[in-house]
């Protein structure tokens, strides 16, 4: 056993462990800090994105006692209490842009891709489309197809460099371009069709 | 705000809501089966079979019980009188079918590389690992079967020696005169694909918990599962534990894509350690592991022709496939390529078809059901071959496809393969497709460049497919020997307060069952969006449900939750008419409030009489005290969203890369709850059927190891792998449901994988190429080109034939 001690989320943890111990384990088994998940045993997932000492990492590649004496920090850490009744008010931007483009479906991957991306915006703060594609190279999503998290990406971008975003599009009605409802009968009359 | 002044609301369905599922999953307040602890939890490792098929003459775990933290280790052999016949397979899909006894630990022969020989039991996860190392094995090596027509010869090696063949199952269906079809037909066009195998890869990988009877008598079981429900029948059924002293929970479950639509050897096995041990035990698979012992989909060999008069019209179809079934029948392996048997006509009318569809056992990991089952298979396929019929008889590729799809007004319309699909418009989602994607203006650049001999040629691929889903109906489900029905169920409370919670019998693993269920029933009962919870995956809190697969569970479950609230309010209004001494025949019903015609100030809003009726001190004589409503809805047919896809690749003839330049997707899933949602779906399913276009293949050697056996080497695309996806939306309202819907999970998915590779072979067309192997890889693309003569601009004449520009 070795003795480690770091802070995690700004809690000085201070514990014996296997010199083996991967710090993704420290965190979820010993700690109980389940917001990071474990996809992959290759390190190619990225579901496991945390940062260590202001770096991201796959802390799954990570031993424990390497992050001796560091300051870790986890997607738990990443929310302020909330500035008012609303739950919402002390998220991160990128945890409020994620939500408001749908840049989740099942969650397993968020906590890695929210992780990274904050990385990616510390480095880059104005990125392109492409910038956010190729920065999110090493984590996995295969929920969204990626398209809601480039953009919810982008979203936090623009706040974080200070600028409106806007509102999320929560009411909008996304309609269809072609309602071929049997009540607009003459809608189907009039299209234009193949060549 | 009391339940006396509740607001009415606007229309809450058909616009986006933000999802309420999204709180804990962006702040890592998470549940997921791993996340789980109990007190004197144990870990659960297994010992797997590095060999693909061999019998195994000796398993000894003496070692591995000396070693620190074990409590316990077990054979196949000690276990075996715990699970009477095995795993189950839910569909004997023929009388005759072969079906192999399937242990969740094997005794004497193992069948497929990470075939479970014994388990170890541990205080940690780490000495659970290491102990399974000191496991000795003894294997006698057996001929392993790999390739499925090699299978099928006379005196063909055994994948399994206690089978007389490897053909699992043949299953015919011949509708129409298929020999008239044939017979003088003007052109006939006949091509094999292969349909690679996929590894579904959903994100979170599997993991079981079983705790036993403490105070209660009841077994808890938490699995990263799509089917609480079902796996709690089977697991009864399987392992000797009475159904009602079982307890599925599914909480926070990462994605399944038909990876968790099973019932997993280690569900067994975790549930009677639990029983023999008395102490919780835990399981978790690494990804490596999960991609030997997960099951994998697709692996077809599809041999077509079709028959077409002069003008294009097509006369018949004939389908005769090979599935690879893997080593054992998982819960309905033989039954996915069968659900592609109604799909080879797709959307097109012709006069005969036939399908011979036959499975075959392989020293591989079992297949199932993943994102599609049998319906990407059949789409390809039909996709792919009308684009080279078209190029055979010289048409373009849309105007073959319009000659032989059904009209708009031809609806309701009786397929040659037997079903009706109930709605759908392909002239309106292929115009606005087109529109959107400058199809013309494609066309032309691609001349161009055929042309100028550019060594990056320009490909365009369309996919005008359908697909059914929503599993459902049961009549039809039995019809195919599926063994259960296709019903849903959900309840719907009405709590004292006003709050509603609904109860559904779907289990989401990130499709945003909680947002739009709570849609559904705010609209129907008229009370606020927020006022709604949704409570699922928990057989004791759901106590009945048929599950999440098949994009079932909004046209089946979102419409059980739609009959469950009318019941409601028809109970409702009966009180409200009794305390409003009106009759009901005088009530209106408008966004929660009951009124009296001409009277608006009498009136009660729904909350009210909730209220009322929670106190009970005056209601209507002849009915219960409640509000509360189930239903069981059994949808009179299945969905059939369709849609046209369009695809922009440039390829490199030098390098064989592929670029996925655009990609447009017009789908028509009939009326939506929430758009954003279904955005999203449309996405993630494109990026799947994208992926086994251009990316991913589960990859065998001829010993039967899985060569693609991690994220390394197996490649699921990344965000800087795809583009930025086009979508738009046309809606034919689906007739077999109240709410319109169609389902959406899978539409993606089956569409995409045709639409690339019809755009890869269009830009080869030149060279003289009609077919690339899937994935279109780099290798893959470049052996084509390689193997093809002559070279680009070198036989302008045939290479114009596609492009209708040129």
């Amino acid at each position: 056993m070795t003795r480690v001690q770091m802070t995690v989320d700004g809690q000085a943890c201070d514990d014996d462990v296997e010199p083996r111990l991967l710090l993704v384990h420290y965190l979820r088994d010993v700690l109980g800090k389940t917001g990071t998940n474990v996809g992959c045993d290759t390190s190619n997932c990225g579901a496991c994105t945390v940062h260590l000492d202001g770096d991201s990492v796959k802390s799954c590649t990570v031993l424990t006692v390497q992050a001796d004496g560091a300051e870790v920090a986890t997607i738990e850490g990443l929310a302020q209490p909330p500035t008012d009744g609303d739950a919402t008010s002390g998220w991160h931007p990128l945890q409020k842009a994620f939500h408001a483009e749908h840049g989740l479906q099942c969650g397993y991957c968020t906590p890695g891709m929210i992780m990274s991306s904050m990385d990616l915006l510390g480095r880059n703060p104005s990125p392109s489309e492409e910038d956010v594609r190729h920065g999110l190279e090493g984590n996995l999503c295969r929920c969204t197809g990626y398209v809601n998290i480039v953009r919810s990406v982008l979203r936090a971008a623009a706040e974080l460099r200070g600028e409106t975003v806007g509102d999320a599009d929560e009411g909008g009605i996304g309609e269809a371009d072609v309602v071929s409802d049997p009540e607009h009968e003459e809608q189907l009359e009039n299209l234009e069709v193949a060549p | 705000m009391t339940a006396l002044d509740a607001p009415t609301t606007d229309a809450v369905v058909g616009v986006t809501k933000l999802r309420k599922e999204d709180a804990h999953l962006v702040t890592g307040r998470t549940r997921w089966t791993d996340n789980v602890q109990l007190p004197g939890l144990l870990h659960v490792a297994l010992v797997r079979s590095p060999m693909a098929h061999a019998r195994v003459t000796d398993v000894d775990v003496s070692a591995a019980l000396e070693q620190p933290g074990v409590v316990a280790a077990y054979t196949g052999a000690d276990l075996v009188e715990h699970w009477s016949g095995g795993l189950p397979c839910a569909w004997p899909v023929t009388e005759d079918m072969r079906s192999p006894v399937h242990l969740p630990i094997a005794t004497d022969e193992v069948r497929h590389v990470g075939d479970a020989v014994a388990v170890v039991v541990a205080r940690t996860r780490y000495q659970a690992a290491d102990a399974t190392e000191f496991v000795v094995v003894d294997y006698e090596p057996l001929p392993v079967v790999t390739d499925m027509e090699a299978a099928l010869a006379d005196g063909a090696d055994l994948a399994d020696s206690t089978l007389d063949s490897n053909e699992c199952f043949t299953w015919p269906m011949v509708n129409g005169d298929i020999d008239a079809a044939f017979d003088g037909a003007a052109h006939v066009v006949t091509r094999r694909f292969v349909n690679q195998r996929l590894i579904p890869t959903a994100i979170e990988p599997r993991a079981v918990v079983c705790a036993p009877p403490r105070d209660q008598r009841e077994f808890t079981m938490w699995s990263a599962t799509q089917i609480p429900h079902i796996l709690r029948l089977m697991l009864a059924l399987t392992c000797g534990v009475p159904e009602h002293e079982l307890r599925v929970i599914a909480p926070d479950v990462g994605g399944g894509f038909g990876s968790k639509l099973n019932v997993y050897a280690e569900e067994a096995i975790c549930l009677v350690l639990a029983k023999l041990l008395d102490q919780p035990v835990k399981w978790t698979e690494s990804r490596t592991e999960g991609y030997v012992a997960t099951i994998h989909g697709r692996d077809q060999v599809q041999d077509l022709s079709i028959a077409l008069d002069e003008d294009g019209r097509i006369r018949g179809l004939k389908a005769k496939l090979l599935a690879d079934m893997g080593a054992y029948l998982q819960l309905v392996t033989p039954g996915v390529p069968l659900l592609g048997a109604f799909m080879f006509n797709a959307i097109y009318k012709m006069d005969a078809l036939s399908f011979e569809c036959t499975g075959v056992f392989t020293n591989k990991t079992p297949t199932d059901a993943y994102r599609g089952a049998g319906r990407p298979e059949a789409t390809y396929a039909i996709e792919r071959l009308i684009d080279e019929a078209a190029h055979e008889i010289g048409m373009e590729p849309f105007e073959l496809r319009e000659r032989n799809w059904i009209k708009h007004e031809e609806f309701p319309y009786e397929t040659i393969a037997g079903i009706t699909y109930d709605s759908g418009n392909y002239e309106a989602a292929t115009a606005r497709a087109k529109e959107m994607f400058d199809y013309d203006g494609l066309r032309a650049e691609q001349a161009r460049r055929r042309e100028s001999g550019d060594k990056v040629q320009l490909g365009i691929g369309i996919s005008t497919f359908t697909e059914m889903c929503g599993l459902a109906p049961s009549r039809v489900l039995g019809s195919l020997s599926y063994g259960a029905g296709g019903w849903e169920h959900a309840s719907v409370r009405m709590l004292a307060t006003g709050k509603v919670e609904v109860v559904t019998g779907t289990s989401p693993h990130g499709q945003g069952h909680v947002t739009a269920w709570s849609q559904i029933a705010a609209q129907a009962l008229g009370v606020p969006y927020e006022d709604v919870e949704v409570r699922h995956g928990d057989t004791a809190v759901a106590h009945k449900g048929m599950d999440t697969y098949g994009s079932r569970s909004l046209v089946v479950g979102g419409y059980a939750v739609q009959v469950a609230c009318d019941k409601v309010v028809a109970k409702a209004k009966r009180v409200a008419a009794h305390m409003l001494e009106a009759s009901e025949d005088d009530l209106e019903f408008d966004r929660g409030t009951f009124s009296v015609r001409g009277s608006p100030d009498a009136s009660r809003t729904i909350q009210d009489v909730a209220l009322a009726v929670f106190a009970a001190h005056d209601y209507p004589e002849d009915m219960e005290p409640s509000l509360d409503s189930d239903a069981t809805v059994d949808p009179e047919n299945f969905s059939y969203p369709h849609g046209t896809h369009l695809a922009a690749v440039e390829v490199d003839t030098e390098t064989g890369m592929v670029h996925l330049r655009d990609y447009v997707a017009v789908d028509d899933v009939g009326k939506v709850i929430n758009p954003q949602i279904v955005e999203g779906q449309v996405h993630g399913g494109l990026a799947q059927g994208i992926a086994q276009a251009l990316f991913e293949e589960a990859v065998y050697d001829a010993e039967g190891n899985l060569v693609t056996g991690s994220l390394v080497d197996y490649y699921v695309p990344s965000a800087a792998d795809l583009p930025t996806f086009r979508t738009d939306r046309t809606e034919t309202p689906a007739t077999s449901n109240p709410l319109g819907v169609k389902g959406v999970g899978e539409a993606g998915t089956i569409a995409s994988t045709p639409a690339i590779m019809n755009a890869v072979v269009d830009a080869l067309r030149p060279m003289g190429i009609n077919d690339v192997p899937m994935p279109a890889s780099p290798r893959n693309v470049w052996e084509t080109i390689q193997s093809a003569a002559p070279p680009v601009g070198g036989d302008k004449a045939s290479g114009a034939t596609n492009g209708g520009a040129a």
